[in-house]
């Protein structure tokens, strides 16, 4: 069972290599519950191609999703990654919830391998496939429409940095059904992860799967960088950005610089787990800090890869719902630089204890500590746009105010973790795990689940239910507070984290008590499945095809829901920031445009899933080393982009005629349409059309 | 100034660029072979040549000046320097630490 298959096709594939055979040989609970993973990736799989040979649906999601070149779709589709992600995600944090619970004074029901498999593919997961893809998806739907631009600047290498990312994720998820996952935690560090300690297939999984997913991240952040630098709508001023594009343009920026360094680690750590290189090892001149320090120039920079988007959102969220304009505006794209800037000077405090000397530590504390300013400007901007407003406590906004308190008190024990000698005590303990989280769960998923509400009904066309969207946030608050405050008891009472089984009893209660909370945020993800079913069930009674359900401020808001595939009929030209806003109030918005032209929009290209299928079965091959499958996949790759750079004929035309006929109907529907007051934004009154009362 | 001399412009902008980049290349090489003064000075000639050669490029192929129209690459490529300057000097003075510690 452990000798190799059929080593010429299958590299170093073994029937061990499958859980099912584990499971069948030593049926411990530990290998069944491998075992029930695989499954439901095989079976979920195959549900999923049968469903969709039954409803006959393959043609039209070949043409319709997967080799689109509109940019909303491939923000919807980088969204769909990150849910499915995210649930595994939560599912394996529920486990090691369970198994530390139960693991008192027993081994528990997970082993330590596993258990180790059980973090490193959460870390990994919750970070690259589903913050990341999740606020590419956002950053990608909304930054054109905000801009008044038609695409990104680069729509094919938006393609390709979808499907390399979705080549990761499929990576992960084939990592439950054959083989094993590294248990090297999601920063990877050797020499652990080198071959001589870890010769499995695990650390590669992860190398691939992090390798795809940083490439992707850089090329977009060059496309969305590019894209708001040159493709502004006339008058579009940077200083007349939205908040969210001024954010998203930080992110890009951070993502150009940051993803980098990562790529370069992981690519110097295949070298040496490949070719017998010794950057990291422990002999032979290998030297791990290069390693450290490579990981966390991009580490550091990445937390604010997934927060400066969520600071994007509330802005929104909060002007809009306080129906006032953001206090600020300038403070806060100042502290948005500031914190861009600031986040390549810190990345020491992740290893504030591998040995440099004291004076080094206090200067990288004192700077991080600095980083604290910029973001307290914006907690500040935040409440005083609140202040006097006509402040209503929809979902989004109910996120955004738990973000506030919730992520202050995260900023509080950061402090504390960036004075070294603090860190020397509690660092590697779950005062850790739960600081991060604290940072994280607020300052990054609760932003996505605001915007992913807040927004919906501009993508789809309807609102979702808003009973259930409180349920599912109430969920994530009290989950949150429930799951992670014991943490910071615990790490201070001196657990360490990544740990299976625990001897101390006294820590007992504390880890029911997350066991609970765990529970609780498993139940908030349930209540946003119903609530998008709920939603889709009622989408006539939720209708908002007028396209402005929340009186908003910015260019998304000026065109139909869902908007038409060219975004705007004509581009608009704007003079002032918040132009929609005040248009709204001062002139006729919804006035048709003097004239229609005929519209260039690209042609769909396949090019960008057979890069992703392609590089999806070299890095798989390599994994495995299935050495043919490797050669083959990158050939295919190179052979694809050149095939692609003879394609001559790439856009199509959308005559003015038909351009004139999709305007018009949507304007006749904004002039049938009942205005509506904010009171009653979310009950069925609201079709779309905004009350202004100047 | 209409198309065609706008053409000549920056045909001229590019022979140039190409030239300087060439004799400067030349200029590097040569007084490392021929040596004429302490290596000391002539590192630190070599290191001038590159650092000039890296703005003519920027100015000759890549049409980066003070002008209005071309103020955001300017700022782009400052804040890139800027990145880089931060990720390489950090790099160095943590590594440089950790290995005086070590000896
Ligand atoms: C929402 C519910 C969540 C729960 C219950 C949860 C739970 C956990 C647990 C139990 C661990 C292992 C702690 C240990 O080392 O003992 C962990 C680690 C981690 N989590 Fe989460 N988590 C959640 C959400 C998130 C989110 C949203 C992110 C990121 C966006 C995230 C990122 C991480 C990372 C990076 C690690 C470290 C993995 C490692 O040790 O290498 N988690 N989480
Ligand atoms: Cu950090």
């Amino acid at each position: 069972m452990t000798d190799p298959v059929w080593p010429m096709l299958l590299g170093r594939f073994t029937w061990d290599s499958l859980p099912f055979v584990r499971a069948w040989h030593n049926p411990t609970t530990n290998e069944l519950i491998a075992a029930a993973a695989g499954g439901i990736v095989v079976v979920s799989g195959i549900a999923v191609l049968v469903l969709i040979t039954v409803l006959r649906r393959w043609r039209w999601l070949w043409t319709e999703w997967l080799t689109s070149l509109d940019h909303k779709k491939i923000g919807i589709l980088y969204i769909v990654i990150a849910l499915v992600m995210l649930a595994r995600a939560l599912v394996e944090a529920n486990l090691m919830r369970l198994q530390q619970a139960v693991a008192v004074g027993n081994p528990g029901f997970v082993a330590p391998e596993h258990f180790a498999e059980l973090f490193s593919t959460h870390g990994s997961i919750m970070i690259f496939f589903m913050a990341m893809p999740f606020l590419t998806g956002l950053i990608n739907y909304l930054v054109p429409l905000q801009i008044g631009a038609r695409d990104v600047a680069f729509p094919v290498l938006n393609a390709i940095s979808l499907w390399l990312t979705a080549a990761g994720a499929a990576l992960m998820m084939a990592s439950l059904v054959i083989g094993r996952f590294s248990t090297g935690g999601w920063s990877g560090y050797p020499p652990f992860t080198e071959i001589g300690f870890n010769p499995g297939v695990g650390p590669d999984y992860w190398i691939w799967a992090v390798t795809l997913g940083s490439l992707a991240s850089t090329m977009t952040g060059i496309n969305i960088a590019v894209t708001i630098y040159k493709m502004r709508c006339p008058g579009m001023k940077l200083m007349r950005m939205p908040l969210f594009t001024w954010t998203s343009l930080c992110t890009a920026i951070l993502m150009i610089f940051a993803m980098p360094p990562l790529t370069v680690a992981t690519a110097l750590l295949a070298l040496d787990r490949y070719l017998g290189f010794h950057f990291f090892t422990n002999a032979l001149g290998g030297n791990m800090m290069h390693y450290a320090n490579l990981f966390w120039m991009f580490g550091h920079p990445e937390v604010y890869i997934v927060i400066l988007p969520a600071f994007g959102i509330y802005s929104e969220v909060v002007s809009t719902f306080s129906s006032k304009e953001l206090y600020g505006y300038k403070s806060l794209v100042i502290a948005t630089m500031a914190i861009a800037v600031l986040s390549f000077t810190v990345w020491l405090h992740h290893f504030f204890t591998m040995g440099q000397s004291a004076s080094i530590n206090a200067a990288f504390g004192i700077a991080t500590m600095a980083i604290g300013v910029p973001t307290g400007v914006k907690i500040y901007n935040w409440i005083w746009t609140m202040f006097r407003g006509e402040v209503r406590f929809t979902t989004p906004m109910i996120y955004a105010l738990a973000f506030m308190m919730t992520f202050v008190l995260g900023g509080l024990t950061g402090i504390i973790l960036a004075f070294p000698p603090l860190d020397y005590i509690v660092h590697n303990t779950l005062f850790l795990v739960a600081h991060f989280h604290n940072m994280l769960i607020p300052g990054t998923l609760y932003g996505l689940l605001a915007a992913y509400t807040f927004w919906f009904p501009k993508v789809f066309g309807y609102r979702l239910d808003e009973r259930w969207g409180r349920i599912s946030c109430l969920c994530w608050i009290v989950g949150f507070y429930l799951a992670f405050m014991p943490l910071y008891v615990l790490g201070a009472s001196g657990m360490a984290r990544r740990t299976q089984a625990v001897m101390e009893t006294a820590y007992r209660p504390w880890l029911y008590m997350a066991e609970a909370g765990a529970l609780i945020l498993l139940c908030a993800f349930a209540a946003l499945i119903v609530q998008l079913w709920v939603s889709i069930r009622r989408r006539g009674a939720n209708d908002v095809f007028v396209g402005d359900p929340w009186d908003g401020r910015a260019l998304e808001w000026s065109v139909s829901a869902p908007p038409p595939e060219f975004n705007f009929a004509r581009l608009p030209h704007v003079d002032q920031a918040h132009w929609f806003y005040d248009a709204k109030r001062k002139y006729a918005p919804y006035a048709p445009p003097i004239a229609y032209h005929d519209i260039w929009m690209l042609r769909n290209s396949a090019v960008a899933p057979v890069i992703g299928i392609a590089s999806g079965a070299a890095t798989f091959g390599l994994v495995w080393h299935m050495w043919w499958l490797a050669i083959f996949g990158l050939i295919v790759i190179f052979a694809a982009v050149v095939a692609r750079s003879f394609v001559r004929d790439t856009h199509r035309v959308i005559p003015a005629s038909e351009v004139a006929r999709i305007d018009e109907s949507w304007r006749e529907a904004t002039a049938r349409a009942q205005p509506v007051p904010r009171e009653i934004e979310t009950s069925p009154a609201n079709q779309g059309l905004a009350l202004v009362r100047s | 100034m209409n198309g065609n001399d706008e053409r000549r412009a920056e045909v001229r902008s590019y022979l140039v660029g190409y030239a300087g980049a060439i004799v400067m290349t030349g200029v590097a090489f040569a007084i490392v072979q021929w040596p004429i003064a302490s290596p000391k000075l002539t590192f630190a000639a070599v290191l001038t040549l590159a650092f000039t050669q890296i703005v003519l490029q920027f100015r000759c192929f890549l049409h980066i000046s003070l002008r209005r129209s071309a103020r955001d690459d300017l700022q782009l490529i400052l804040f890139s320097t800027l990145v880089v300057a931060l990720m390489v000097g950090g790099t160095l003075v943590i590594l440089l630490n950790l290995r005086e510690r070590m000896m």
